[in-house]
């Protein structure tokens, strides 16, 4: 009978855990605030729920008696919470990075079927053709802010690395790419003059390639060039370097044709019908986009991979931590299992105890999640790392930590200490007390 | 060893704590060898003999960039040069252009430079026969279930077909797979197609090759016959930059990400956690035996032999969880592989990592023990049985 009644229970309990942890991970914060001001309101209001706040009070005014082994738990919860925000870190600064390259009102075009702008290929003739487009924005001498671009992969010596060499994406353009993209602006020096052979780096590639000082020459292919300028736009733009396309055509053999056009558009609302225009075109085989659309789908790959790895490896963890919880949180209960026995001897009833081992747990948990969170944010925001995207060249960016990855990890360690509270919080409650009130 | 039962008994003394702890250890491990095995294949990759006997003569101005094909028979003429091959992108994509594959187009004497790569003979036969054969990697095979004879379209990304659009379409004539698993996600994941079809069917390649492969005679000479491959072309327009094929790989690499970087502050976190929950759980487990210790010394054990159970317990606590991790991790890994079909390659638990592993259990299994044994080392008889 009672092997049955402790099966029954067991799995009672498994689907309170499984039930809780869903509900935690489901519930918008506004349905877990108001479960959180219930269980207030309860523990002031009846008289169970009092005897579970004194129980509490108690637990929590011993803590410093077992800071030992508390502190195994609270340390344990921080590195896996630690350690799952600065993953997720690093694939939300990528994916800021390349989303924020784009934006609504500018549209990039591409040959039909191209994944990226570097197996873009667009002649002369469908060049003009787009930039003729009626949707695209004029400058004061009714010039279309349209600019044809060429994107190469230069390989360039990696700044700290002897000898070494990375790929950097060198971007040929128009003089009218500056009004196309309004967020670029020249901290350093000045920009190219068409015609010469110069070059405006971005600070993110400043950072990653030697020799890209303002003032520097230095050679690409069989030619020099001499740096100019450095430029920032807090986007992805900021790991290429700048410079005259008709120049880079004429270095990389590329004649009359570039790989894209970027275009302003008169107003965001007027994609559809830029899109639909360069559709209607029997000249042309070529795909529009939005530049928000486009970067965001070169962005997607990429994180989504981050997001698995973080997910999984902070699973992992999350696994081992709540057993470190489960075996410290039962020696506390088995350490305190007179003080407890006590307790219910003198009328406390079970429930509360279980609230109390909980709510104890919960505690810890919450200060460690607390703690792993600070500690990434404190490591790793604004860590800058950098990769190979867009098929040609690095691309750097920065760690960021949100609140949001902050919320995200204080959640987990919850969910964690939740885990790892239940069943010795259970198990103080059903000891016996003749057996409890018996033990060393 | 003569006392093992003992520790083995001591080790369960509290079955529920010890498969807590042992759990804990397990999911440490198992993070280990899938990360190891994902730091193992990236650093292996090209390092094999093979590898080192390739050197790689790419554009110096840039990876994208082409090659003449009339360098090739002045490659061959350059000292310490035994046979010369080529290869060129073809930016193949399946169904999608955004499922993109490895695709290269590749000389007739390709897999003459490429023993790893195991194809049979009437594949070969096959291949040379046909001009739009194709010949594809075993795990490659298994994503799309394709097979010997299936046709099969693809769209290049970058080259345009003799009829201007992007659409291909091959003929698979052999699967192949790579020789003892070596480089099996990069190797078993390739799409080779004929050059020759290739050239003339695109308008845009010209007869140019996106880079060259030549095996050198003598590894040791390696450096001079690349220098020399690279004074070929020096000054013109054309400037190559040739490398062994293990630093052409490592480069590139690094530029993808900086995997060591990663998985080792992961691990660095990972080891610290258990670290401490397995020491703590060892104090615990010494505390409580504080009279049996007692005992033990006062019916004649020596302190160094408590000392050495102690640490005995504790590095067997860590190898038991650390092996049984690390198994999880050699069938976890490649179930998880074949789960997300070939897009995740993870590697099995290679014996690099296994040593390692054990070192580690070793290790760590002494620096928890160490503490708790140092106390039941000092242990003061009459204090410990008195219970003071």
């Amino acid at each position: 009978m009672s092997k049955i009644k402790s099966l029954l229970s067991g799995l009672l309990l498994s689907i309170v855990v499984v039930a809780g942890v869903a509900a935690w991970i489901l519930l918008p914060w506004q349905a877990l605030l108001a479960v959180a001001a219930l269980l207030v309101a309860w523990m002031l209001a009846t008289r169970s729920g009092r005897q579970a706040g004194s129980v509490t009070h108690v637990g929590i005014s011993t803590l410093p008696q077992r800071l030992g082994a508390s502190s195994v738990v609270v340390i344990g919860i921080a590195g896996v919470v630690g350690v799952l925000v600065a993953l997720l870190a690093m694939a939300e600064g990528y994916r800021q990075t390349v989303a924020a390259t784009g934006n609504e009102d500018t549209a990039i075009v591409l040959r039909g079927g191209s994944a990226a702008e570097v197996m873009s290929v667009m002649e002369r003739e469908a060049l003009l053709a787009v930039s003729q487009a009626p949707e695209i924005a004029r400058d004061a001498d009714n010039r279309p802010l349209a600019s044809s671009e060429i994107v190469v992969a230069a390989n360039l010596p990696l700044r700290g690395a002897a000898d070494e060499d990375g790929s950097v994406q060198l971007r040929g353009v128009d003089p009218v790419a500056w009004e196309v993209r309004p967020g670029m602006r020249i901290v350093e020096g000045r920009t190219f003059e068409s015609g010469r052979r110069e070059l405006v780096v971005g600070q993110g590639a400043r950072r990653q390639f030697a020799g890209l000082d303002p003032g520097n020459e230095l050679r690409l292919g069989s030619d020099v060039w001499t740096v100019v300028g450095v430029f920032a736009s807090g986007d992805a733009l900021e790991s290429e370097v700048w410079a005259d396309a008709g120049i880079i055509a004429t270095t990389y053999r590329r004649g009359s044709s570039r790989n894209s056009i970027t275009a302003r558009l008169t107003s965001p609302d007027a994609f559809s019908a830029f899109k639909a225009t360069l559709q209607a075109d029997p000249r042309l085989k070529v795909e529009a986009d939005t530049t928000a659309e486009y970067f965001s789908r070169q962005s997607e790959g990429m994180t989504k991979v981050l997001r698995i790895i973080g997910i999984v490896v902070g699973s992992i963890m999350a696994v081992g931590a709540v057993f470190g919880a489960l075996n410290t949180m039962f020696a506390t209960v088995a350490a305190r299992a007179r003080e407890i026995a006590t307790l219910r001897a003198i009328g406390f009833r079970g429930l509360p105890v279980v609230v109390a081992v909980m709510l104890e747990t919960m505690l810890l948990a919450a200060i460690g999640g607390a703690l792993g969170g600070l500690i990434a944010w404190l490591v790793f925001n604004g860590y800058t790392a950098s990769t190979l995207a867009g098929g040609v060249g690095q691309l750097t960016f920065e760690f960021r930590v949100t609140p949001q990855l902050l919320w995200d990890g204080l959640k987990w360690a919850l969910a964690i200490g939740f885990v790892g509270g239940l069943f010795p919080a259970v198990r103080a409650a059903r000891l016996p007390v003749t057996d409890a009130l018996r033990a060393a | 060893m003569k006392y093992m039962h003992l520790v083995w008994a001591a080790l369960f003394r509290r079955k529920t704590r010890t498969f807590l702890t042992l759990a804990s250890i397990m999911a440490a491990f198992l993070l280990f060898g899938l990360l190891d095995g994902i730091r193992t294949t990236f650093s292996q990759l090209g390092q094999n003999a093979d590898g080192a006997q390739r050197l790689q003569t790419g554009s110096k101005l840039s990876f994208i960039e082409t090659l003449p094909l009339s360098l090739r028979t002045r490659i061959v003429q350059v000292d310490n040069i035994e046979a010369v091959t080529w290869a060129n992108w073809f930016g193949g994509a399946y169904q999608n252009p955004r499922n993109q594959i490895f695709s290269f187009a590749v000389a007739d004497n390709y897999l003459d430079l490429y023993p790893e790569i195991e194809v049979s003979a009437e594949a070969r036969d096959a291949f040379a026969r046909t001009r739009t054969g194709a010949l594809v990697g075993q795990a490659l095979a298994n994503r799309f279930d394709w097979k010997v004879g299936d046709r099969v379209p693809l769209q290049s990304t970058i080259f345009p077909n003799a009829d201007g659009t992007l659409n291909w379409e091959f003929e698979i004539v052999g699967i192949f797979r790579a020789r003892d698993g070596e480089e099996s996600g990069f190797t078993d994941g390739l799409f080779l197609l004929r050059y020759d079809y290739f050239a003339e069917s695109t308008p845009y390649v010209d007869g140019d090759v996106g880079w060259y492969v030549s095996r050198v005679r003598d590894v040791r000479q390696a450096d001079a016959a690349a220098k020399a491959i690279d004074a070929l072309s020096a000054n013109s327009p054309n400037e190559t930059k040739t490398m062994t094929e293990q630093a052409a790989f490592a480069s590139q690499l690094k530029q993808m990400a900086d995997i060591g970087l990663i998985v080792g502050s992961i691990m660095g976190a990972v080891f610290f956690t258990l670290l401490l929950l397995t020491g703590n759980t060892m104090a615990q487990a010494v505390r409580e035996r504080t009279s049996e210790l007692a005992v033990l010394k006062t019916i004649g054990f020596s302190s160094t032999s408590v000392l050495l159970m102690v640490l005995a317990e504790s590095v067997l606590l860590v190898v038991l969880g650390g092996v049984l991790g690390l198994g999880l991790a050699a069938i976890a890994g490649p179930a998880l592989g074949q789960g997300s079909g070939g897009v995740l390659n993870l590697p099995p638990v290679g014996l690099e990592s296994w040593l390692l592993g054990l070192g580690l259990m070793v290790a760590i299994g002494l620096l928890v023990g160490a503490l708790p044994a140092l106390r039941g080392m000092r242990l003061n008889i009459v204090d410990a049985l008195a219970g003071r």
